[in-house]
Parts: C-alpha cells; sequence; structure tokens
C-alpha cells in the first residue's frame, strides 16, 4: 500500500521532470532546425539568382561583342569589296580569329540575294528576301534570330546587321553555332541536379541543357512567371520533383536564362545539421532520463526514511502521549482514593480505641474484632503504598539538577540490591565506561530508575542468573543498559511495559509501576527508556540520559 | 501537665469526626471545625496551639488561604497541614508561609500526634524567646 504511493509519487515526478526538460529542448530543436533551414533556402536562392544575372550578363556580352564585330566589319568595308568572296574569307578569318563561334558569313543585298557567302554550306544565291528577319534588319538595322533549324537542318541562330552605303543597303550575316551559348551558360550549372539553359519567350529551349529536355524543344515554362528582374520559382518538375528557377531576362529581351537546381541538394548541410541536433537531443534524453531517475529514486527513498522516522517519532509521541494521559488519571484516581483511606484508617483507630475500653475486654469475639480490625489497617496500607508508589515517585516537582555521576549512582544502587541478589544466586556484572562526564541531574532520580531496572532484572531471573550494566556514552547522551538473562517480554506485553499497574510479576509482588514512574523520571530529564527482549534469552533496558552541562543552575 | 488545644479543620465530616474523638479519648482538647470560615470563626473566640489544617477543601476557602490569615491573626499559632498528593507542592508552599509541617494523608493518629507534640515544644521556645525578649526590653528601661 505504502509502496505503491511511493511508486506512484516517483513515477509522477518522473514524468514532471521529464516533460519539463523535454519540451524545451524539443522546442528548440525544431526551431532551431526550421531557421535553419529557412535561412539555408534563402540563400540557395539568393545564390542562383546571383548565379543567373551573372550568366546571362555573360550571355548578353558574347551576343553584344559578336553583333559589335559584325557591325565594325560592315561599316568599315563596301558591298563592292564585301561581295567578293576572298575578302570576305579574309574578313571571317579574321573575326574567328578574334572572337571565334562564327558559323558563316554572308552579303545579301537590298533584294534579299545572299551575293557572296563564306561558310560549309552551299547557300551563295538564296533569297531571303520573304523571310521575316529580312524585313526587320532592313526597317531596324540590326537583328537576332531565335535558334531555328532553317536550311542546313542543325540548330543555329543568327546574327544581322544592315549597312546604308550611297543609299542602298545591304546586309552582313553571320550564323553562330549555339553550342558555345550552352558552354557559356552552363558554366552556371552547379551540383549532381543543377541544369542551365537558355529559353525564348515561347518557353523553348536555345540551348542544350544537362537534363531538362533537347534544344528546340518545348521546356513547359511559362516565362510570364519571370519578371523583369532576376526572378526565383519553385515548381514540380517533370519527375515531379520540387525545383527552384532562377531567371534572368537577357539585354535582348528575346531570351531568358534560366538555372534550375533541385533544392534538396543544397540541404545536405541541413541534415547534417538535422542529424548532430538530433543526436545531442538522443545524448540529452539519456542523460536527462539517467539524472532524472537518479535523483527521483533519491528523493523518494529520502521521503521515505523520513517518513519512516516520522513514524517512529508518531509512535513515540502516543506512547508518551498515553503514559501522560494514564499518569494523569492515575493521580487523579490516586487522590480520589486518598480521603475515603484517610477516613477508614481514622474509624479502624476509632474502633481500637473503644475496644480498649473495659466493658468490651470480656467479650467472646475480642480477639476476632482485633484481628479484623488488624487486617483492614493491613490492606488500608497496602493501598497507601500503591497509592503513595503513583504519586511519591512521580511527584509534580522538576527534577534537582545537581553533579551527578552516573557510574557512582550505579554501583550505590547495586550495592543496595547486593543482598537480594546474592540470596537469589545473581551475579551483578558492570561494564561501565571510565569517560563518562559528570551530569546535570537528579541523583535520586535516576538511583530511583536504575533500582526499578535492578529489581525488575532481579526478578526476571528468579534464582541463578547474571545481570549486566553497562554504561557507554555518545557527544550528546549517556547510555545504560541493565541486561538479564530471565524469560524475557513477549513481544506483544513489550509495548505495554511502560503503562502504569502493568506487571507480569504475580499479584501483590509488584505493583506496575516501577517502569512508568521510570519513564516519567527519564522524560523529564528529556532522555528515553527502550526496551529490547525475546522469550527465553532475556531483556535489555536501555536509559538514554543526555549529557546536560553542570553547574547550570 | 503542660495544658494544650488543637483545632482540627477539614471538610470531610466522617474523618473530621472520628479524629477529633480519638484526640479527645487521649485527654487532647481537640476541636472540629468543618471549612476554613469556621475556623477563623472558632479562632476569634478561642486561642489555640495548634491547628491541624486540610489543604484541599473544595467550595470554601482555600487551605492556604486560611494558613495565611492564621498566620497573620495569630503568628505563635502553629499549623499543621495535611494533603493529598498533588498538593505536595501546595504544602511546600504553606512552609514557606510558616506552617509547621506537612503530613501526607492517610494518616495514623501516632504520626499526627508527634507532629502535635513537636509543634508544641517549638511553639513553647517560640514563645520562651518571645517572653525573654520582652524581658530584656523590660529590663532596659529598669
Amino acid at each position: 500500500m505504502k509502496t505503491l504511493l511511493y511508486k506512484d509519487l516517483q513515477r509522477k515526478m518522473l514524468i514532471l521532470t521529464m516533460v519539463v526538460s523535454f519540451a524545451p529542448l524539443i522546442v528548440l530543436g525544431a526551431t532551431m532546425y526550421y531557421q535553419f533551414a529557412l535561412t539555408l533556402k534563402s540563400n540557395t536562392e539568393e545564390q542562383i539568382k546571383y548565379r543567373a544575372q551573372a550568366q546571362a550578363e555573360a550571355v548578353d556580352l558574347f551576343l553584344k561583342e559578336r553583333t559589335a564585330i559584325l557591325c565594325a566589319m560592315a561599316d568599315t568595308h563596301s558591298f563592292r569589296e564585301m561581295v567578293q568572296e576572298e575578302f570576305l574569307s579574309s574578313i571571317f578569318k579574321v573575326m574567328n580569329l578574334r572572337a571565334g563561334a562564327f558559323v558563316d558569313l554572308g552579303v545579301i543585298d537590298t533584294k534579299g540575294i545572299h551575293q557572296a557567302y563564306v561558310g560549309p554550306y552551299d547557300l551563295r544565291g538564296r533569297n531571303y528576301y520573304e523571310e521575316p528577319w529580312f524585313a526587320e534588319v532592313m526597317s531596324r538595322g540590326a537583328f537576332m534570330s531565335d535558334v531555328y533549324m532553317g536550311f542546313r537542318k542543325l540548330p543555329h541562330f543568327i546574327i544581322a546587321v544592315r549597312r546604308r552605303e550611297n543609299k542602298e543597303s545591304w546586309i552582313l550575316r553571320a550564323t553562330i553555332n549555339p553550342g558555345i551559348l550552352k558552354e557559356i551558360v552552363r558554366s552556371a550549372q552547379v551540383g549532381r541536379t543543377g541544369d542551365a539553359y537558355l529559353i525564348n519567350r515561347d518557353g523553348i529551349f536555345q540551348t542544350q541543357t544537362r537534363f531538362t529536355g533537347d534544344i528546340l524543344s518545348q521546356s513547359n515554362l511559362k516565362t510570364s512567371l519571370f519578371g523583369k528582374r532576376v526572378t526565383t520559382v519553385e515548381l514540380k518538375n517533370d519527375q515531379g520533383k520540387n525545383m527552384i528557377y532562377a531567371g534572368s531576362w537577357l539585354g535582348n529581351d528575346k531570351w531568358l536564362l534560366i538555372i534550375s537546381q533541385n533544392p534538396t541538394e543544397q540541404m545536405a548541410s541541413l541534415f547534417a545539421v538535422r542529424n548532430v541536433e538530433i543526436f545531442i537531443i538522443v545524448i540529452g534524453f539519456l542523460a536527462i532520463v539517467m539524472t532524472t531517475v537518479f535523483t527521483t529514486r533519491l528523493a523518494v527513498s529520502r521521503i521515505q526514511q523520513s517518513d519512516m522516522k516520522m513514524q517512529e517519532l508518531n509512535a513515540q509521541l502516543v506512547q508518551s502521549d498515553k503514559l501522560a494521559a494514564l499518569g494523569k488519571m492515575a493521580a487523579g484516581v490516586a487522590h480520589e482514593i486518598n480521603n475515603p483511606l484517610a477516613v477508614i484508617i481514622q474509624k479502624t483507630g476509632w474502633m481500637e480505641d473503644l475496644l480498649a475500653e473495659e466493658e468490651f475486654q470480656k467479650s467472646r469475639n475480642l480477639d476476632e474484632f482485633k484481628l479484623s480490625i488488624k487486617k483492614i489497617e493491613e490492606h488500608v496500607e497496602r493501598a497507601k503504598k500503591v497509592v503513595h508508589n503513583m504519586l511519591g515517585y512521580a511527584r509534580r516537582m522538576e527534577p534537582r539538577l545537581e553533579n551527578v555521576d552516573i557510574n557512582d549512582t550505579i554501583n550505590q544502587t547495586i550495592s543496595l540490591l547486593e543482598n537480594y541478589s546474592r540470596i537469589n544466586n545473581i551475579e551483578i556484572r558492570t561494564d561501565l565506561s571510565k569517560d563518562l562526564p559528570i551530569i546535570a541531574g537528579d541523583q535520586s532520580q535516576l538511583q530511583q530508575v536504575f533500582l526499578n531496572l535492578l529489581t525488575n532484572a532481579i526478578d526476571a531471573i528468579g534464582k541463578n542468573g547474571l545481570v549486566q550494566v553497562k554504561s557507554q556514552r555518545t557527544n550528546s547522551s549517556i547510555y545504560v543498559s541493565v541486561s538479564d538473562n530471565g524469560q524475557g517480554i513477549p513481544v506483544k506485553k513489550q509495548k505495554n511495559v511502560f503503562d502504569p499497574f502493568f506487571t507480569t510479576k504475580e499479584p501483590g509482588k509488584g505493583t506496575g509501576l516501577g517502569l512508568w514512574v521510570s519513564y516519567s523520571i527519564i522524560e523529564k530529564m528529556g532522555g528515553a527508556i527502550r526496551v529490547e527482549s525475546s522469550v527465553g534469552k532475556g531483556s535489555t533496558f536501555t536509559v538514554e540520559v543526555p549529557i546536560v552541562a553542570r553547574e547550570r543552575r | 501537665m503542660h495544658y494544650f488545644n488543637v483545632l482540627i479543620v477539614d471538610d470531610e465530616e466522617d474523618f473530621l469526626e472520628t479524629i477529633t474523638n480519638r484526640l479527645k479519648k487521649r485527654d487532647v482538647d481537640a476541636t472540629g471545625t468543618r471549612s476554613g470560615e469556621e475556623a477563623l470563626e472558632v479562632l476569634k473566640e478561642k486561642t489555640f496551639d495548634v491547628v491541624v489544617l486540610d489543604i484541599k477543601m473544595p467550595g470554601g476557602m482555600d487551605g492556604i488561604e486560611v494558613l495565611k490569615e492564621i498566620k497573620k491573626l495569630y503568628p505563635l499559632t502553629e499549623v499543621i497541614l495535611l494533603t493529598g498528593h498533588a498538593s505536595v507542592e501546595t504544602s511546600i508552599e504553606g512552609m514557606k508561609l510558616g506552617a509547621f509541617d506537612y503530613l501526607m494523608k492517610p494518616i495514623k493518629l501516632e504520626e499526627l500526634l508527634q507532629k502535635i507534640a513537636q509543634a508544641i515544644e517549638k511553639k513553647d521556645a517560640q514563645e520562651q524567646k518571645v517572653r525573654s525578649a520582652q524581658i530584656k526590653k523590660l529590663l532596659r528601661y529598669w
């Protein structure tokens, strides 16, 4: 029952402590993880945004350079020079030498006819008049196409510039291998899953991508999602994976540079952090569990101990309360008995007096009367003795304080009983500590206590036995124990031995007051009496007397 | 033979009556009164050598009060206290207040007689001293 209570207490303490210590740990861990993930994500976005922008600038630069070279060539040479294919060829060489990436070069006249061409395909004589770009380049002066297949069945794009010369216009047109764009763009891709490519306004790939799709195929990206500045969006790709896309429009507003990346790849460091966190939390968890279990066990066992002490103390308190109440009652009863006794004794005395008169001397029953009176007196005397024992010993007086040598007191008491014990062949052996201090106390009361204990010990033995008296000290108390090898006291009766009128002696032999009186005396001194006994082996009564400094009047 | 008288004060009538009778039987001039008030009344009329006074008399005047009164009015009268146990301290207090001695109930008549005799002796000595003091005083004015 009690242990259940302690178990319950322990369980509650455990749960409470753990909840209180784990809750913040877990909340902290979760918050940190979440914050870190957030920061990491925005970092990743910033990074690819930055790369998209930088790369778009690089592509822009490349295209501007090509356009600029083409413009320079057109502006510095006349139509007449340019249509000579040898000359054109030398220019083409110079251009490729300085900048590269040109696949071919051609000169187209006002009517859209390809007048001169240098390059791997035979395009001379083709008419571009109907092509939409022709009109555009004629009106706007420069043009860059999307990537397309065209006549040659290879993806390419062209840059064309117009030159006005003597009211006539002609066009210098160059084809550029989009593979070069791919090289520039691809340098922006990162990681195992990263990709970088160009798309046009319709979402068609302008460069070969790494994973996402072939050149000139549809990317399925809505270009409208990407605003004027660098924009990131998070979308599911064809495989259903979440991808971050960063898009940056090129300067010509036709093409969009896209960098795509799987966010989880960047999150590897996050997972590392998470794992460390989990590890720390688990370790903390274990540490907390262990300490909590340990401390609660300790606390509960302490509580248990103090409870036990409390119980003992309570039992002692109950005992002394009981004895005090009994004592009060006994005293009251004794007093009430005293008055009738006083009257009885006077009345019998009076009868005695009267019997002494002459007229009764001849009475036949005179002796009987006298005997009866004597018996009455005897028994009144007996009753008086009981009452006096009760009252006389346990006087409601504070013990006197005089210097007491406990060992001396013991020896004196033993000498009082020497005859009695010798007659019964009982040896009294002493083992007295030599370093007992002289204490302040009431010697006659202490002697009374020792006398009671010794008499009891001798009576418990009856004949032939050994009584041992021992004195010891601790820092605060002196202990005197009186042991006999007599009949012992059954456990059931042990708790009653200090009750008034409780006796195991034959009727008339003991009043049952000795131990009670001793108890009261010792209790008043601030000490205690304890009994240990086992039937057949004997009993030990131990008196604890606190060491009270002497000369404290 | 020196003549002396004793006043017994006790609220227990049986006790009072018997002890008075027994003392009278032994030629002691004994008077019994049942309360402190009564005793003080009687003392106004007649001088007593010894008063045997029960300390515990519920109802009327307390024994100690009676003692104080007697010692105030008749300092040469000796008082023997009778007590039950609970009044041992009271008895001691009584001794301090000038009682001659105390006896614990129940008492034997012999004990009481002894104490009375002692009290008378003391009283005689006391009176003797008073007398000689008075004589000295007289001599001084001679």
